[in-house]
């Protein structure tokens, strides 16, 4: 079929205005509409650090900036942020952080066990300098009062969003790794706190007993049409799915043994 | 930004068409199209099909099968190690375990090769956790619900796959899911569950029950951050942005290590390894047919080119995966993925004049077709003013159809995503349009993840026949995973009972000459490493 080929040069470097921005305090002059990443690939960057996943969730390209007629330092990440004029603006390769070593499985559940492993949480000043930094919006002081009075399920949920840049460890005056003690209380939750699955219990137990051996064994040695015609018989399961069972609950294993 | 009017006006005149089909389209039953349909609106659509996209491989044990240009450019590259000179006496490392890749299944691999005994050294080109692993937006799949089963994962699998996929790389994917599943959740993975500890599953095109399990729509960055966290803890030697440029035989043409480069300070050096387990993803950034990718930086195809030039085979190269729902605006985030998850809760796709056009369900390669139909050839789609064409995804019938509030909770991270750029997509539409995002194949392997090159394996994106043509969503997280563990674990068994010789690059010199001998145009030195955004190349392109 034929084929459409295009690119958007026009819409963005002759209709679109140049404006001035400070990379490492030397001036540019880039497409207004770019994001602070392709603003600093357009003035020639390549880079090899500050840059993962170009989506906002790996933390690689965490971005320090003012701009004019403001006091405030700004934090965003450079893949999802659209420059402003005359920003000037850094971006910070690595975060020192404090992780302990731990294993999972000897730890608990209980709400002491994070002021156990990581006993620095109590010196938490409530200054708020780590929500005021995170990129994310994540209420990180709040989440470190709810570690200080060992809620497990709160830290875990409240900090569910975290991508782990380490913003907040670089900036905290009581020097705390606040994103590994969260990650600590979500690895617990998950692993104590949350009840396990009956049914993933015993669909494992079904399957270390090899019931499913002789039908995935028939299933292979299918050739193509016949594993058309089965595929053609699978009954869909519904959007709407409450009380709803197959007609056929023996497919395929009633097709095959 | 007008929070009333997120879009220009040429396009909210559109959405107002979607909204006033709105009630009408949510009683809609659209049925999934018969084999034979589907073959036709691929072979008419699918970017796959295209005349002039793909041509053979002319050098190495692969010489004959055909591959997109972009990457048979890269296959025609030079190796960056002279043969002649480099120094194979003296390795900067030696270890039992090489696993080259650190995300999802380079982590799964080493964990999984220390714990039976070997030692293990995870390098990767980026930061560990940098990888497609920490992208995925969806989830898992594992049959563990009473209606499904290890049977009806496989069948849906062999059918998203075209029937293509190797049977028994598929039987140990499912086989193996459920148990993975536990797995995750005993390392603290947050999956989301009810109340009683049971998981909330959700569908992916292609499948007959409900069986993706996620953690809302971070499931790959909270199953990466617990994976990384685990190989801290674990102790495994890692080094960072060190890229695998070569891999070394020893003298009875069994894989023996790996050239790497210290992306710092851009020394060479030789790691020698008993066993190597390759983990190094797909191609997304190479850009097929100048895509938009959903891809992360580093996807560029690397493992391929050495895997290639030290005589692996590979499988299925020529079929690549373009995710329906990239996202066609903001032109700022352009091809970022847009979770098929949406579809599965209920999101439709429609078109300019507010019609749906395809069962939503459809497997990708289905959706996609059809969402370039609409586009190219019936022109029904909604143009950008930068010239991009797409079509609507009806997220707020998320929360219309499921319930006030779903979207915040099942997609907080789109839903910041598209607030950034001031669309709430609560109430807005997205536009999207099919964006590269996986490859289908890759370096061929056995159950235990081992390639025709003896001690040299492969996890994950990289490795080839466990998807066919077309990987089903869901599919992907759990491959790295199933073929992580199985990697990591014949690897350090294997490493206890052999003892490499003496290392040779004999095998670049070959290659190097039989690419001169052909009366071929010179192509830069493979691999990539990373891709070349700088200067007029910072601007999306884009070819629909």
């Amino acid at each position: 079929m034929s084929t459409r080929s295009k690119t958007f040069e026009k819409g963005l470097t002759k209709n679109n205005h140049l404006i001035p921005i400070y990379i490492f305090g030397k001036r540019y002059e880039v497409p207004e509409s770019l994001t602070i990443q392709k603003a600093m690939e357009y003035v020639g960057y390549r880079f090899v650090r500050n840059c993962g996943c170009r989506g906002g969730i790996c933390g690689a390209c965490v971005t320090e900036y003012r701009t004019p007629g403001d006091y405030k330092l700004k934090i965003a990440l450079a893949c999802q942020t659209v420059i402003e004029r005359e920003m000037q603006l850094t971006q910070i390769q690595f975060v020192p952080s404090h992780k302990e070593d731990y294993d999972l499985e000897a730890l608990r559940g209980d709400g002491s066990v994070l002021a156990k492993v990581y006993p620095e949480l109590l010196r938490c000043l409530q200054c708020n300098t780590c929500t005021r930094v995170c990129p994310q919006e994540i209420d990180v002081m709040g989440y470190i009062a709810a570690a200080m009075r060992g809620n497990i399920e709160e830290v875990a949920t409240r900090s569910f969003e975290c991508i782990m840049c380490g913003t907040c460890a670089s900036k905290c005056p009581a020097e705390l790794s606040q994103h590994e003690i969260a990650l600590l209380a979500r690895r617990i939750y998950g692993r104590y706190i949350l009840p396990p699955s009956r049914n993933l219990q015993r669909r494992i137990q079904e399957i270390n007993e090899g019931k499913y051996e002789s039908v995935l064994d028939a299933l292979i040695n299918l050739d193509r049409e016949q594993l058309k015609d089965l595929y053609s018989q699978r009954e869909q399961e519904p959007q709407d799915s409450s009380g709803w069972e197959p007609q056929n609950r023996d497919f395929p294993e009633g097709q095959l043994l | 930004m007008n929070k009333e009017k997120p879009y220009p006006e040429s396009m909210m005149e559109t959405i107002r068409r979607l909204e006033t089909t709105r009630e009408k389209r949510i009683g809609q039953e659209i049925p999934r199209l018969g084999l034979s349909e589907k073959e036709v609106l691929l072979k008419k659509y699918h970017p796959d099909y295209r005349d002039g996209v793909k041509r053979e491989i002319r050098v190495g044990v692969n010489r004959g099968q055909s591959i997109p240009n972009e990457l048979a450019d890269l296959f025609e590259g030079e190796s960056m190690v002279d043969p002649d000179r480099f120094d194979l006496s003296s390795p900067k490392y030696k270890t039992d375990v090489l696993v080259v890749g650190g995300g999802g299944g380079g982590a799964t691999a080493s964990i999984f090769a220390k714990e039976n005994g070997a030692s293990v050294i995870l390098a990767t080109k980026l930061r560990i956790g940098d990888s497609n692993t920490i992208m995925a937006e969806g989830g898992i799949q594992a049959a563990t619900s009473e209606l499904d089963s290890p049977a009806l994962h496989y069948l849906d699998t062999m059918g998203g796959g075209g029937f293509h996929n190797h049977p028994e790389l598929v039987r140990a994917l499912a086989h193996d899911a459920p148990m993975i599943l536990g797995w995750l959740t005993r390392l603290g993975v947050m999956f989301d569950r009810r109340p009683d500890g049971e998981y909330l599953a959700s569908f992916a095109g292609g499948q007959c029950r409900r069986r993706v399990h996620s953690a809302a729509d971070y499931s790959g960055l909270e199953m990466m951050r617990v994976l990384r966290d685990e190989l801290y803890v674990k102790g495994i030697d890692i080094l960072e942005f060190s890229a695998a440029i070569e891999l070394v035989l020893d003298e009875s043409g069994n894989c023996a290590g790996a050239i790497l480069l210290n992306l710092d300070t851009r020394e060479q050096f030789l790691i020698k390894a008993k066993t190597v387990i390759l983990a190094t993803g797909g191609i997304g950034r190479i850009h097929i047919q100048r895509f938009p990718t959903t891809n992360h930086y580093g996807a560029t195809a690397d493992g391929l080119v050495i895997a290639n030039r030290v005589g692996a085979k590979v499988v299925f190269l020529d079929a690549t995966q373009f995710h329906p729902t990239g996202t066609a605006y903001p032109e700022q985030i352009l091809g970022l993925l847009v979770s098929e998850a949406f579809r599965g809760w209920s999101a439709q796709l429609v078109n300019g004049e507010g019609e749906r056009f395809i069962n939503e369900l459809e497997t990708r390669d289905i959706t996609s077709s059809a969402v370039i139909r609409e586009v190219v050839e019936r022109k029904k789609g909604i143009e950008t003013p930068t010239g991009m064409v797409g079509v609507w995804l009806d997220t707020p019938l998320v929360d219309i159809i499921k319930g006030s509030g779903t979207i915040h909770r099942v997609f907080p991270h789109l839903f910041h995503r598209f607030k950034t750029f001031g669309i709430d997509i609560t109430r807005f539409p997205v536009l999207v349009y099919p964006s590269q995002h996986y490859q289908n194949g890759g370096i061929h392997i056995d159950v235990n993840g081992e390639s025709t090159v003896r001690n040299l394996f492969v996890a994950g994106e990289a490795s080839g026949g466990v998807h066919g043509r077309n990987r089903l969503g869901g599919n992907s997280l759990l491959d790295v995973f199933v073929f992580g563990r199985r990697c990591g674990t014949a690897a350090a068994l294997r490493s206890k009972e052999i003892n490499p010789g003496k290392l040779s690059l004999h095998h670049v010199r070959e290659y190097h000459d039989a690419l001169r001998k052909l009366d071929i145009q010179k192509q830069p030195k493979s691999p990539l490493i990373l891709p070349d955004y700088r200067f007029e190349r910072a601007l999306p392109q884009v070819h629909q």
